[in-house]
């Protein structure tokens, strides 16, 4: 009997292994394709050999000046959306919660429109500030969310939360055009396309920006994986397990507004990546959060890579936003997950 | 609507007696109107080049087409301010019959996908028939609001939990997202984001003269008819089984319902873009000041609606001359804070 458990358990392991592999194998291909897409064509072998110094001097300048990092960010974020998605569906046991649907990229979003409207489109060397403000507008917009879906004596309610996120992102939405308009009418392009879901921070230093942000969050979100499937149990097993479910919450709570927030801070208005991975990832290898976390981290990633690869091949050489891509794979998966789930 | 104005005991149904206050309602008509008139008034006069309103009253009863600004009132702000009025009339309107009819506080065109459906259509003419007369905008904008509309129902219906509020409100913000990034790629593609930016963020703007010859006899047919129907409305929503038992004909009475709404939606995003939250706003408004009784809602909220928007219009251009600030993004700064609100406050099955 024992010995079954642990083969089931020891087969769910190696599944769990090789849905990874595969996803890294899907991103490896993916990202070469990427590589070769775009205004000027690169063939794979031409990418490869410049990848290892070979290539000419124009050559490196398209693929480490401008394609590797927009791809890296295409990854980043992808991961970091899915991960923030995984967590508050996990807490809110809420299967419709995404960072994008609930507001808080809007929040965010609405800091980096004011940052750059402030201070110049430029935005030379304070790059590292923006995720920091983002990080503030997209708690904010948590903490508005949070404070008007609580109810007294039943806690969080799920539903009203995501009618709360509803209207929040709606309203940001409005604000940061009327607010721009009074500001700049350039500025109005800029908030346009960040609300279209175009990848903007397309250079190294967004990259660098970023990724302390990510190093901090994920592993600490991986770390309390254990934590997020007893939390899942439900309030009263978690007690009884002894967790502290009202800090762990918080704690998790925050890494997740953290994560959409860093995200956000670079890419665009990007919407559904939070609710497409996770629910991916749950489909493939279960809710075990252990395996869950980084399987759906890796089918943000690749959905993001893909979306923003499409984006830039469909219509060469005009780019569409990698939000609208996502947005058209998105939007139908929800609406196929509301007909499913019992709100 | 109120659960208060249900009848208690099912017994009493057939003399059903809805809270409904005449006076208050008279009043708001009245009041309402001369409101208007003097606000359109307002409109014509104010802008980039200000009027002196004994000038508008010229311009509009003795017009001199000699005087510059008897030309910019005759043909950019009459037009213009005409054309906000009918347009919100048509979005409270088209708000008060879908709220009354489903029995769903959240009822709104911009809510539930009509408004993105009807732009992407709209999209899809400028890409393909780029020389189509206004009429047929106006008649693929129909098609594409019922479109948007029928997708939500759609999933709505076919999922576990039925039609409630916030299924359809989520459904409303998923079809919207996917209209709207539609709507976007067919912009890139065909490069007609100049002509469509302006449906994207609400605007009377470029109202001509040819378009309210139109608009205004739709709408105001649809406004009959939907005042004709209001009996039967007020009747669907006190529930469907009352209804019945009153000899309603109810399905007759929902598929004139969405027609009359279709069309005002249709028609009204054709000539202003996807305005959201005016049919929210002012039905519960109205709701609360002249009671349950959609004879009184329905003229209610078309002056109302048609308040709204001429004063939204004046507000986008004052804020920012000579800029105009998107006076879809104006109504949903007041609509949102309405919207959650009621979004709070409703227990009633959300």
């Amino acid at each position: 009997m024992e010995s079954m458990i642990h083969q089931a358990e020891r087969r769910k392991r190696s599944r769990g292994i090789l849905v990874i592999a595969i996803f890294i194998v899907l991103i490896i291909a993916a990202f070469v394709v990427s590589m070769n897409t775009g205004f000027i064509r690169l063939s794979p072998l031409e990418v490869i050999r410049t990848l290892f110094g070979q290539g000419t001097a124009q050559q490196h300048l398209i693929l480490f000046e401008f394609r590797l990092p927009r791809i890296v960010i295409s990854i980043l974020i992808g991961a970091g959306l899915a991960v923030s998605g995984c967590v508050m569906q996990g807490l809110s046991r809420n299967a419709l919660a995404d960072p994008g649907i609930l507001g808080v990229n809007a929040g965010a979003g609405l800091m980096v429109m004011l940052y750059v409207s402030f201070f110049s489109s430029t935005v030379s060397g304070s790059v590292f500030l923006l995720p920091v403000l983002a990080l503030i507008g997209a708690g904010a917009t948590a903490v508005l969310i949070y404070v008007l879906s609580y109810k007294k004596g039943e806690g969080l309610i799920p539903t009203r939360m995501l009618l709360v996120g509803i209207g929040v992102a709606a309203g940001i939405s409005a604000a940061m055009i009327v607010l721009t308009l009074r500001l700049n009418p350039e500025e109005y392009q800029f908030v346009a396309s960040w609300l279209a879901g175009r990848i903007w921070g397309t250079s190294w230093k967004f990259v660098v920006a970023l990724l302390p942000w990510l190093i901090l969050f994920l592993p600490f979100v991986f770390y309390k994986a254990k934590v997020m499937n007893v939390l899942n149990m439900g309030d009263q097993t978690a007690t009884g397990l002894g967790t502290a479910i009202e800090r762990e919450r918080l704690l998790l709570l925050a890494a997740a507004v953290g994560l959409a927030g860093a995200c956000v801070a670079v890419s665009g208005g990007i919407g559904f990546v939070g609710l497409i991975g996770p629910h991916l990832g749950r489909r493939l290898v279960g809710p075990k959060h252990q395996i869950l976390l980084p399987v759906s981290a890796l089918a943000g990633a690749l959905l993001v890579l893909v979306a923003d690869t499409l984006g830039r091949w469909i219509l060469q050489p005009t780019d569409i936003p990698t939000g609208v891509v996502v947005a058209v794979i998105g939007a139908p998966y929800f609406l196929y997950l509301l007909a499913k789930t019992k709100v | 609507m109120k659960p208060s104005a249900l009848p208690k005991d099912p017994q009493t149904v057939p003399k059903v007696k809805v809270r409904s206050r005449p006076l208050a309602a008279s009043l708001i008509l009245i009041g309402g109107i001369i409101l208007l008139a003097l606000g359109m008034a307002l409109a014509v006069a104010v802008g980039a080049k200000d009027i002196a309103l004994p000038d508008v009253w010229k311009a509009v009863f003795h017009f001199n087409p000699e005087l510059t600004e008897h030309q910019i009132i005759r043909e950019l702000r009459m037009p213009r301010v005409i054309g906000a009025a009918v347009v919100g009339a048509a979005f409270a309107v088209a708000g008060a019959i879908m709220q009354g009819m489903t029995r769903n506080p959240l009822a709104d065109t911009g809510l539930l996908g009509l408004n993105a459906g009807a732009s992407f259509a709209l999209a899809l003419c400028f890409a393909f028939a780029p020389g189509l007369s206004f009429l047929g905008l106006m008649l693929y904008s129909f098609i594409g609001a019922g479109a948007g509309v029928g997708i939500v129902y759609g999933i709505g219906s076919r999922s576990k939990g039925g039609l409630t509020p916030i299924r359809l409100v989520l459904a409303g913000a998923a079809v919207s997202a996917l209209f709207t990034a539609l709507s976007e790629g067919v912009a890139l593609y065909f490069k007609i984001g100049q002509d469509l930016a302006f449906w994207y963020a609400g605007g009377v703007a470029g109202t001509q003269w040819v378009q309210i010859q139109i608009i205004l006899p739709v709408v105001v047919i649809a406004l009959l008819g939907s005042i004709a129907l209001s009996r039967s409305i007020t009747l669907l929503s006190l529930g469907d089984d009352i209804a019945t038992g009153l000899g309603q004909r109810t399905g007759l009475v929902r598929l004139l319902g969405v027609l009359i709404v279709l069309v005002l939606a249709g028609t009204a995003v054709s000539v202003v873009g996807s305005v959201g939250f005016v049919g929210l706003i002012i039905p519960h408004l109205t709701r609360k000041l002249v009671g349950v009784d959609y004879r009184w809602i329905i003229p209610c909220s078309a002056v109302l609606g048609s308040l709204l928007i001429v004063f939204a219009d004046l507000a986008a251009r004052m804020i920012n001359p000579p800029q105009e600030t998107p006076i879809g993004a104006l109504v949903a700064l007041i609509g949102v804070p309405f919207f959650l609100y009621l979004a709070v406050k409703e227990r009633r099955s959300l």
